[in-house]
């Protein structure tokens, strides 16, 4: 199978999974979700895929950690989300960064 | 008397008709505020190698903005589709608590529910959950869901074709702005001690792996110490209370630093502040 082709199914796929996901939820008796530990395990999945994924963005290169503008441009991006900036801006801030100092360096 | 009842006849009492035109109005601005960042996810999508059909595919199937980045991400730093797909289904897994939120509040069968489904996301729960009379909380999710579907759609094949045309993604800084991206998602989810602790250790754990495993996997790996902290941790909730956010803004003990009080706990946009998506700025997570 092409990667072309693999990555269409992995789009089908994980589409599936991500529908069906929201359907159960619609489906079981709300009180067998609705246990604190369960919420708890689902909150925290969510901000560790988060945060393992903007580290693995911002330092890794292939299979090796690689400091670079990436570094500088998430540090600019946290600080214009403390200041409340709205999640566009901070997206093309941080391009905005990396992008000027590739072009001085 | 679920099943005698119109679609569109009020329980008992006719709720007030400016709730419901609240609700609508709320619903419409969180549609455009976050629709607009489906240009954000349409040009990364374009710079992790996808084409523009594979993109906008995913926004129309897919349909639950971190489970897309996710995947996109995983995709881009050269990790396996198996990786990407399990990143993607495990960052939806929240979306079945709110549907199971959502459930008694619509009353949706058949295709009806199945589109409710569809629709089921953090800012279509949020405003949903918002209010307080149950007929004007499901014209709140059918106008967010809806809005937010439409527009994310359109904003993603905007996205795409403009990232398209910018050729080289990293020329443009569009590698940062992928983290960025994450970053953004993250940020209103770590008003919590405990939250800022697992982002801190997945972190951790996450490059530590990197040099060790395929790409893809120290990602998974990392959600392991979410499981571990969230099924032993008997502590205070998450999703705190108001006094937990002002403690919290003062000392952020190391790893991330401290967030700005929870976007949602003081400007009530969303609902209450012991919901797990009230904490989610709306255009922040799709």
């Amino acid at each position: 199978m092409s990667a072309y082709a693999a990555t269409w199914v992995a789009i089908l796929a994980a589409s599936a999974v991500c529908f069906l996901t929201k359907l159960v939820g619609h489906r079981v008796p709300e009180h067998w979700l609705a246990q604190p530990r369960v919420a708890r395990v689902a909150a925290l999945v969510t901000v560790a895929l988060l945060a393992a994924l903007v580290g693995v963005t911002t330092v890794v290169t292939g299979a090796s950690l690689a400091v670079d503008a990436r570094l500088v441009a998430v540090a600019v991006a946290a600080v214009a989300l403390a200041l409340r900036a709205p999640f566009v801006v901070v997206v093309v801030l941080a391009a905005v960064v990396a992008a000027v100092l590739r072009a001085l360096t | 008397m679920r099943s005698a009842r119109h679609p569109h006849a009020s329980p008992s009492s006719q709720p007030p008709p400016d709730a419901r035109a609240a609700a609508i109005r709320q619903a419409l601005s969180v549609s455009a505020a976050t629709g607009v960042y489906g240009i954000s996810f349409g040009a990364l999508a374009v710079a992790a190698g996808l084409d523009l059909w594979q993109t906008t595919a995913l926004s129309l199937l897919m349909f639950t903005g971190g489970s897309q980045f996710a995947f996109i991400g995983v995709l881009g730093g050269g990790g396996a589709a198996g990786a990407a797909v399990a990143t993607a289904g495990l960052l939806g897994a929240r979306n079945a608590l709110y549907g199971a939120a959502l459930a008694p509040l619509l009353h949706a069968r058949g295709a009806r529910r199945a589109l409710a489904a569809h629709l089921t996301i953090d800012e279509s729960t949020a405003v949903a959950t918002a209010q307080r009379d149950p007929d004007v909380a499901r014209t709140g999710f059918w106008w967010t869901g809806l809005g937010v579907f439409v527009l994310w759609n359109v904003f993603t094949a905007v996205g795409a074709l403009v990232g398209d045309a910018l050729g080289d993604p990293t020329r443009w800084g569009l590698d940062a702005a992928a983290a960025a991206a994450f970053l953004g998602l993250l940020w209103p989810r770590l008003a919590s001690r405990t939250a800022q602790g697992v982002a801190a250790g997945a972190v951790v754990v996450a490059l530590a792996l990197t040099p060790l495993a395929p790409a893809g996997v120290p990602i998974l790996a990392a959600a392991a110490v979410a499981v571990v902290v969230g099924w032993r941790d008997p502590g205070p909730r998450l999703h705190g209370h108001d006094h937990d956010d002002r403690h919290d803004d003062d000392d952020g003990p190391g790893g991330p630093p401290a967030p700005g009080p929870a976007p949602t706990s003081r400007g009530a946009r969303t609902g209450p502040a012991a919901r797990p998506w009230s904490r989610v700025r709306p255009g922040a997570g799709a």
